[in-house]
């Protein structure tokens, strides 16, 4: 990649509405932001990928579970199986789950009401592309905001990904209910991950805290940038 | 028109002349509000009130009800009556970049109620959040005078660029009528005539009157009208709302001088069978009506087709100035635009209500003072009309977009303009209780209440939009309670400086247990050169001095919430309004605030004094300490020599600030002669105290505030404001 700037794609599906933020965070880091728009197979050769928050193709039927199928997912499923970095927020997260390149799901809050928020959540392993800037077990505060977060596995799955340090942030006051009060997981190559609460957000001293760029800015680090 | 119309004619006429859309109750006593400002760069009669906020940036924006679809389907009625404000904003060819909304229902311990208040809630979160506009602010009250009549009032506000306003004003014979969005449905057919008619039980039987919303169309519907207005590609824009394509095509002709063919069988439609009247006033969602010049035509098309929505040429601009409805080349109905669009109006008398004698006869010497003042401040805390609202807002998306500078909980909400320095800030205001005791004096505090709300934040307000919530206007006691209302508001609006650039009105507000209280809402915009110099109420450093600011006005019991709270009394008329006073001590509020003197500011509003006290402690997570015998000085000069007085009475134009020691002098200074101050006590520890009167824990009165609204039990969370 050399000198030049990194280029992050934000995927546009209809209904997303959080790529916008995510644009504008990448924006401010001084990097290029792409926009990947949901009917072209074309990555057009960024560094990474973010899949970005919203209601892709209004969750109808299961968050994410359309949004899967759409042209420019062929080429981010080959990115992630060959070790591009891939973030998905929120939305994100359930599109990257729903495409089986992260485990588990993420199902309806406990409480079944929508909730939005700011949690604190730890970073449990420095080892992936989106966490290479931080300590493992540093914390953060993060905007969390979503309907289906509560994320689960099954025995085996979650005990896997125990194992194997792959859950990424957990929340240290669970607002829905998750598993383990999992926030964050990554795929056995550790490059995809994806986290509920939302980094963009929360990029701007503007609006009272840029924690998340941290995550954002780690995928310069991992990407050896 | 000199011969008899056909029923498609009169079902335009029916829905058109209603009084959703045709106004002949109201349009008369709407001339009374004042319309021009500096900052006006549009006022009533288009989709919404546009004002400026410099830099080339505007702000357009509208509030609108959706009281009685809410009343029979609380969810669709909550999301349509979102999606529709979305729209309106949308029209002016602004991106929406927040929502509020202004609720009111009865007592939570009716179950009906309960359903109401938990449905229209998730109603606005499934439509606002899924849309991807943040929800940042609004109100919520109970009183039995809203049971089975509840009140939803949204407000959007969008932005844009002051020379890319848009107009509905349909111009240029032989030009493009394209419809956009949706299929067209029997869904919400007649909507308007429902909404302009009394709740009875049959009412339940309408709930087909009411529309259904889908937020992803919406949402697609906005990206594709900003995409379209960025290419230059419309002559003119207007959203389908009440009354449909009728009332849309009939305003764009009307305003712009010219006549429309509608090609009824153009329409697509999502239903087999239906008749042109039925396609003419059906109110499906999520539908835009534009004008496109005919050589761009195309391009508009393939615009909407790579939003998925749908583009459809479905009619002309024409030189005749009517409205027709042509099915298969055949003309089915002809109606003047013009003439549709100028509904009849009704002048009525105004008499004043034998009512008011009796509520406003009160003797507060009537009233027993309570022994015990600390469980009072934790009845009045937890009573849902002054609980925290946490639980609704939490079921909100207020931050996307990442523009909300200060979160909800706070006077107002404030929101950036991305690449400037600039902000605005906006919230909405209702004060039903006191406009029935008092229906000018209510109407002006209304105002009032909002301009000291957009102060205490640090913005300086600009303009007004409004929704007039009533009972039925041809009852005598509902007409003068419309009239004096917006007497008083419209005196507030002058001696401010706010005229009201945009609203809506929703009468008939009456079920058989009786009218509504007369309850305007006012949404107001205020605006920041530099948003980083804005306050919030949270207590934010031990050690600061708690100054009280205020206009000198009375203190009083009338009206009160401690009045209805702790003694189920609604009785009295509340003190003022005392305009002048109260806007120079709010204008001098903001100025603290914008000069960096002060960042920590309250108004005293429902509950008094100790209620302001006990939300600036809780938002911020520290205590305060009065003043060894200062309260003393406040109960034996405002109250008269009672307690409960002065620390739950209402006095309107006043304030708390803080500040550390270090700007006490520059405080001093910043205050000057005129306007009363006194430095009553000290921010730090955990707990409330007022010697001889209140000690309370941070912990009991989170406790009583935090409770869950719709009674979910769980976690008090937090406590503290997220943003500084």
């Amino acid at each position: 990649m050399g000198g030049g700037l990194v280029r992050i794609g934000v995927t546009v599906f209809p209904g997303s509405n959080c790529d916008r933020d995510a644009l504008h965070a990448i924006e401010r880091m001084g990097e290029e932001p792409v926009e990947l728009w949901h009917a072209e197979a074309d990555l057009k050769g960024v560094d990474a990928v973010i899949v970005p928050g919203g209601f892709s193709y209004g969750d109808y039927l299961r968050p994410g579970a359309i949004a899967r199928f759409a042209n420019v997912m062929g080429p981010l499923e080959d990115f992630g199986r060959e070790g591009g970095p891939i973030l998905g927020v929120c939305n994100g997260f359930q599109v990257l789950c729903e495409a089986h390149l992260l485990p588990g799901a993420l199902l309806q809050n406990r409480h079944m009401r929508f909730v939005c928020d700011r949690v604190r959540v730890r970073v449990e392993t420095a080892n992936t592309p989106w966490t290479a800037g931080f300590e493992g077990g540093e914390g953060l505060t993060l905007p969390v905001a979503h309907n289906e977060g509560n994320y689960f596995a099954a025995g085996e799955t979650l005990a896997r990904l125990e194992d194997e340090g792959r859950v990424v942030f957990r929340y240290l006051d669970n607002p829905n209910g998750s598993v383990n009060d999992i926030a964050g997981v990554c795929n056995e190559g550790r490059n995809v991950v994806g986290i509920m609460p939302h980094p963009e957000r929360v990029s701007d001293p503007a609006l009272g805290s840029d924690e998340g760029l941290k995550i954002l800015r780690s995928v310069m680090v991992g990407a050896g940038v | 028109m000199g011969r008899e119309p056909n029923y498609l004619e009169l079902s335009l006429f029916s829905v058109m002349w209603s009084e959703h859309c045709g106004y002949k109750n109201s349009r008369p006593l709407l001339r009374r509000f004042p319309n021009e400002g500096s900052r006006v760069l549009q006022g009533p009669g288009e989709n919404a009130g546009v004002v400026e906020v410099g830099d080339g940036w505007a702000l357009a924006f509208k509030m609108e009800s959706h009281n009685h679809p809410s009343a029979v389907e609380p969810y669709e009625g909550a999301a349509t009556g979102v999606g529709g404000i979305i729209r309106d904003i949308l029209a002016m060819g602004a991106r929406p970049v927040a929502l509020l909304d202004s609720l009111r229902f009865g007592p939570l311990d009716e179950e009906r109620n309960r359903y109401l208040f938990r449905e229209v809630v998730r109603g606005i979160g499934g439509y606002g959040n899924a849309v991807g506009v943040p929800t940042v602010g609004g109100e919520v009250e109970f009183s039995a005078a809203y049971s089975g009549n509840p009140l939803v009032n949204a407000m959007c506000v969008g932005l844009i660029r002051v020379e890319d306003l848009m107009r509905s004003r349909a111009t240029g014979e032989g030009n493009a009528v394209v419809l956009l969005g949706s299929k067209t449905g029997r869904d919400g057919i007649h909507g308007a005539t429902f909404a302009s008619d009394e709740l009875t039980e049959e009412s339940e039987s309408k709930r087909s009157n009411v529309q259904v919303g889908d937020p992803f169309a919406e949402k697609m519907l906005i990206e594709c009208c900003l995409e379209l207005l960025k290419r230059d590609l419309l002559v003119s824009l207007q959203d389908l709302g009440a009354a449909g394509i009728t009332s849309s095509a009939s305003e764009m002709a009307a305003s712009g001088g010219v006549g429309i063919d509608i090609e009824v069988e153009k329409v697509p439609r999502r239903e087999t069978g239906m008749e042109p009247w039925e396609v003419m006033i059906s109110e499906s969602q999520e539908r835009m009506l534009a004008v496109v010049e005919p050589e761009k035509v195309d391009e508009a098309l393939a615009v909407a087709e790579r939003y998925g929505i749908g583009g459809t040429v479905v009619g002309r601009v024409a030189g005749h100035g009517d409205l027709r409805v042509i099915e298969n080349s055949e003309v089915v109905g002809t109606v003047s635009a013009d003439h549709l669009a100028d509904a009849p109006i009704y002048e009525r008398e105004v008499v004043r209500p034998a009512y008011l004698d009796e509520v406003q006869n009160f003797d507060p010497e009537e009233i027993p003072q309570p022994e015990d003042y600390n469980e009072v401040l934790l009845e009045m805390l937890s009573h849902p009309n002054l609980r925290s609202r946490r639980s609704i807002y939490n079921q909100y998306d207020h931050q996307v977009g990442t523009d909300t500078v200060v979160l909800p909980g706070a006077d107002a909400a404030v929101m950036r303009i991305k690449g400037t320095k600039r902000g605005f800030a906006v919230t909405t205001d209702g004060r039903g209780r006191h406009c029935f005791l008092d229906p000018r004096g209510g109407g002006a505090a209304t105002v009032a209440e909002a301009y000291r709300n957009l102060s205490c934040v640090g913005a300086e307000p600009v303009a007004v939009t409004d929704c007039l919530n009533f009972g039925s206007p041809e009852k005598p006691d509902g007409y003068y309670q419309l009239a004096e209302c917006i007497e008083g508001m419209s005196e507030a609006c002058e001696a401010f400086g706010t005229p009201v650039v945009s609203g809506n009105v929703s009468l008939f507000n009456e079920t058989d247990r009786g009218p509504i209280y007369p309850t305007p809402t006012v949404g107001m915009v205020g605006v920041f050169e530099d948003v980083g110099r804005h306050a919030t109420p949270g207590f934010k450093r031990e050690g600061d001095m708690v100054v009280a600011i205020g206009a000198g006005t009375p203190v009083s019991l009338a009206g009160s919430e401690y009045l209805e709270i702790i003694h189920g009394r609604v009785l009295g008329r509340p003190p003022g309004p005392y305009l002048d006073a109260e806007r120079e001590t709010s204008d001098l509020v903001c100025r603290l605030i914008r000069d960096g003197i002060v960042d920590t500011a309250h108004d005293i509003s429902g509950g008094g004094e100790v209620v302001a006290v006990a939300e600036m402690a809780l938002a911020g997570g520290l205590g305060m300490e009065y003043v060894e015998g200062g309260f003393g000085r406040k109960v034996a000069g405002q109250g008269a020599g009672r307690a409960d007085v002065a620390l739950f009475g209402e006095e309107p134009g006043a304030f708390l600030v803080t500040v550390p020691w270090e700007r006490w002098a520059g405080l001093q200074d910043a205050l000057g002669g005129s306007v009363g101050y006194d430095q009553i006590g000290t921010v730090g520890g955990d707990s409330v105290k007022i010697p001889g009167y209140i000690d309370v824990t941070l912990s009991e009165l989170r406790e009583a505030y935090e409770q869950d609204l719709f009674g979910i039990p769980g976690e008090v969370v937090g406590g503290s404001e997220a943003v500084g």
